[in-house]
């Protein structure tokens, strides 16, 4: 067996106002390692053992508020920033529907910190032994009584004037406790194998479980009710519409976003003198009209335009965008190529969109620049 | 434990009170007589912010006496004649309600819809003025009743020092609480949301509520907080009794706010016309600086105000924050009354005087006319000297 030392002295009392009282006299005595155990918060006794005042609530202040800044960065982040959906027509930034959350945050984090600063204040965690602990003392005033501890670490404890003051002060029950001497080094319990194992099991109990609930307990019985809805599928038949397709045809006349019906088919010169180019140039519209290019024009007309593809030789040779007519070309006119193709070259309608067919085209123009320079570029 | 060993000497209010609240009293009549004749639909709207705010105290005052004997609170109980004086302006409500009545037609245009106007035609069976003024009586002859027999066993109680009139009491407040709650939330639905008949919130009842034991509380505590400094109730009595009060005012101003905002919260996120429009009402002109004046007023002063701990124990912040709750409570029917009579802006002029002056004298009157008849401590309550020896 390991050697015993004494901890502290203990008497007992039956009302909270003696031991009020007692805790007034022990700070009067002057001793200052003791401690009085309630079963419950007496108010005033603060005041009675001359304590400051806690700063755990300074805890729970840092820690809340740093959760509600968390909490509002966090919800800020994911709604407007990684995540942007439109729910409801509502700003991503929907400061009030944050609010709820950031309350929650608030207080669940404030209050998770309180508890564990007041387990580091209390047992120096991760020690998590009090020599108090599983003595008769601890019972009694865990639920009737009231006590007080005198410690032997106080530098006025001396065992029988210390006995003497608690029979002064009219203690029942005066007691002392020790404890192991392994325990006064505070040995952290917490690194044992026995409770080290019992940490992985809990943790892998609760992986499993949650494993278990969200991807198998969910898809059964009566989980999946959700699944089934009487709804339509995409390819699926239909029994509701005549024709038995699940999927309808849009009304006619409706026109697909960036998809405007084309006005001069067959007529790329007509389309040459009418339409005008609305892009402005741009540094973004340069580089999207050159990415665009560079996936589906330079297969054939070669990165430069000088129809010096890597194709060439395996295909009736594509002609170089540097002519002289294609440079004096409308932009109009390009765009009928691009859009319904020229002899053998296919329509890009179906692979661009209005606004990048009219980007390529900018990018071309530039191309073009760059070899037959104007006057004005050299300067 | 015998109630005889405390010692009570009934002091009596020095007569300046009174002549205080006579002058504002007089004041205020004036200012409303001449706001009548000048712009009575005006004055018929303050007339109903006054009369909820009084009803607010009253009511809310003898729902304070109810869940202290329901509740068994003893560090309430030599407070509690204060606000069973409060309540006794229950009997003077009618004289606030007349005169609206006889401008039902101005304020609630529920009174005469339009013909195309579906929604009031299909509100009607409700809203009609004969079944109006049917609630209203069934209300008031049920605070009246209640009023009548709290106080009766409650004084009785001072002579015979008969434990068995608490016990009876307790049974009157468990038969009260619910019809309280019952009454109060259709007094808000109809005195307060039926001003704009098309507009709906199914927690508006417990909104005033909120506001209702706010005002009670707060002009308890003022009371209570200037009387016991200067020595008109029993000696000994701790500043954890003034802390509980702060610590239920404060509760009741984050009650609000929960409730306040809940009520917001679900009408901006549905944003279905039909409801958004009373906050846009509110969002019109100067009356954004209002609305975003009653968060401050009625939530961010209080809360900052009585957050601390020693804060709730100090009479003198006490004092302030409490006055300051009472006047919120103002500010808030102000708020919900109002924008339906000046819409796109905020309409404040002498007129506005008129009532709070009327009830703040009205309410130093009758408290002093109580105070007179009466003991201020409730000296045969069995609760008494634990109520005095009250520790937290
Ligand atoms: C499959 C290879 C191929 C692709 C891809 C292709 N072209 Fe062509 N393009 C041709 C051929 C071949 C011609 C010559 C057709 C003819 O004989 O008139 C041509 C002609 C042209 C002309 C007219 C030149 C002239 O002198 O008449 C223009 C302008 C043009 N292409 C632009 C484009 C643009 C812009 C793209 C990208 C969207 C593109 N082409 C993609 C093969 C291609």
């Amino acid at each position: 067996m390991s050697k015993k030392v004494l901890y502290s002295y203990t008497g007992i009392f039956d009302t909270p106002d003696e031991v009020t009282h007692a805790a007034e006299k022990a700070v009067e005595h002057g001793y200052t390692k003791y401690d009085v155990n309630t079963p419950y918060p007496l108010h005033g006794m603060n005041k009675a053992m001359n304590l400051p005042p806690s700063k755990l609530g300074y805890v729970a202040l840092a820690v809340g508020l740093s959760g509600a800044l968390g909490a509002l960065l966090s919800l800020w982040w994911v709604s407007a920033v990684d995540y942007p959906i439109n729910v409801g027509g509502k700003p991503f930034f929907s400061f009030p529907a944050y609010i709820p959350v950031i309350f929650e945050v608030t207080v669940l984090s404030a209050s998770i910190a309180t508890v564990l600063a007041m387990l580091f204040f209390f047992f120096k965690f991760p020690n998590n032994a009090h020599p108090l602990h599983a003595t008769d003392y601890m019972k009694k005033v865990s639920s009737d009584k009231y006590g007080i501890s005198i410690q032997a670490e106080d530098p006025k404890f001396d065992e029988s004037s210390v006995k003497n003051f608690l029979e002064s002060i009219r203690a029942k029950e005066i007691n002392a406790v020790y404890w192991d001497e392994e325990e006064t080094a505070h040995n952290h319990k917490i690194l044992e194998p026995k409770f080290l194992t019992f940490l992985f099991v809990v943790a892998v109990l609760i992986s499993g479980t949650t494993y278990f609930t969200l991807n198998k307990l969910m898809n059964m019985l009566p989980f999946n009710w959700m699944m089934e809805q009487s709804k339509q599928s995409a390819q699926q038949k239909s029994l509701v519409f005549e024709d038995g397709f699940g999927m309808r045809q849009p009304v006619n006349g409706t026109i697909a976003r960036g998809f405007l019906p084309y006005e001069f088919k067959g007529k790329p010169d007509l389309a040459g003198e009418k339409l005008v180019n609305p892009i402005l140039v741009s540094k973004e519209s340069l580089k999207l009209g050159q990415a665009k290019y560079d996936i589906y024009c330079s297969p054939c007309h070669g990165y430069h335009a000088e129809g010096d593809s890597r194709l060439r030789g395996q295909f009736p040779n594509p002609p170089s965008l540097h002519s002289e007519k294609v440079r004096t070309w409308g932009d109009g006119r390009i765009f009928a190529v691009i859009t319904e193709g020229q002899n053998i070259m296919p329509s890009h309608s179906t692979q661009l969109t209005v606004d990048e067919r009219w980007a390529v085209i900018n990018y071309i123009r530039a191309l073009q620049r760059a070899l037959n320079a104007k006057e004005s570029d050299l300067k | 434990m015998s109630s005889s060993s405390v010692e009570y000497q009934k002091k009596e209010l020095p007569a300046k009170v009174q002549t205080v609240g006579f002058g504002l009293f007089i004041a205020g009549l004036f200012l409303v007589v001449l706001g009548y004749i000048v712009d009575p639909t005006r004055s018929a709207y303050n007339n109903i912010i006054g009369f909820t705010f009084l009803a607010s105290i009253a009511v809310g005052s003898l729902f304070l006496v109810g869940i202290e004997y329901l509740s068994g609170a003893v560090w309430s109980t030599p407070f509690r004649r204060v606000s069973e004086f409060l309540s006794s302006l229950i009997v003077l409500l009618p004289v606030l309600f007349i005169p609206l009545l006889l401008n039902v037609n101005n304020i609630f245009h529920w009174t005469h819809p339009a013909p195309s106007d579906k929604t009031l035609i299909g509100k009607a069976p409700y809203l009609n003025v004969n079944f109006f003024i049917g609630r209203v009586l069934v209300f008031w002859l049920i605070w009246l009743l209640f009023y009548y027999l709290f106080t009766k066993n409650s004084l009785m109680q001072d002579q015979t020092k008969d434990q068995n009139l608490t016990k009876k009491n307790v049974k009157l407040a468990a038969v009260f609480m619910p019809l309280f709650a019952i009454t109060i939330s259709f007094a808000a639905i109809d005195w307060l949301m039926s001003i704009e008949p098309h507009w709906f919130s199914t927690i508006f009842g417990v909104y005033y509520f909120s506001g209702t034991v706010l005002a009670a509380l707060a002009a308890a505590t003022i009371i209570i907080v200037l009387l016991n400094e200067r020595g008109y109730f029993v000696k000994g009595i701790h500043t954890d009794s003034y802390y509980s009060l702060g610590a239920l005012l404060f509760a009741f101003t984050n009650f609000w706010a929960y409730i306040a905002f809940s009520q917001f919260l679900l009408i901006w996120y549905a944003n279905l016309p039909e409801e958004t429009f009373w906050f846009l009402q509110r969002w019109e002109g100067s009356w954004i600086a209002a609305s975003i004046g009653l968060i401050v007023v009625r939530f961010v002063v209080p809360y900052f105000g009585l957050l601390s701990q020693p804060s709730k124990m100090n009479p003198k912040r006490l004092l302030v924050m409490s006055s300051w709750i009472l006047f919120a409570h103002y500010y808030d029917l102000y708020w919900l009354v109002m924008p339906n009579f000046s819409k796109g802006g905020v309409a404040l002029g002498w007129i506005e005087l008129g009532f709070p002056l009327l009830i703040a004298g009205l309410i130093i009157l009758v408290f002093v006319y109580n105070s007179r008849k009466n003991n201020l401590v409730p000296i045969g309550d069995p609760k008494l000297k634990r109520g005095i020896d009250f520790r937290l």
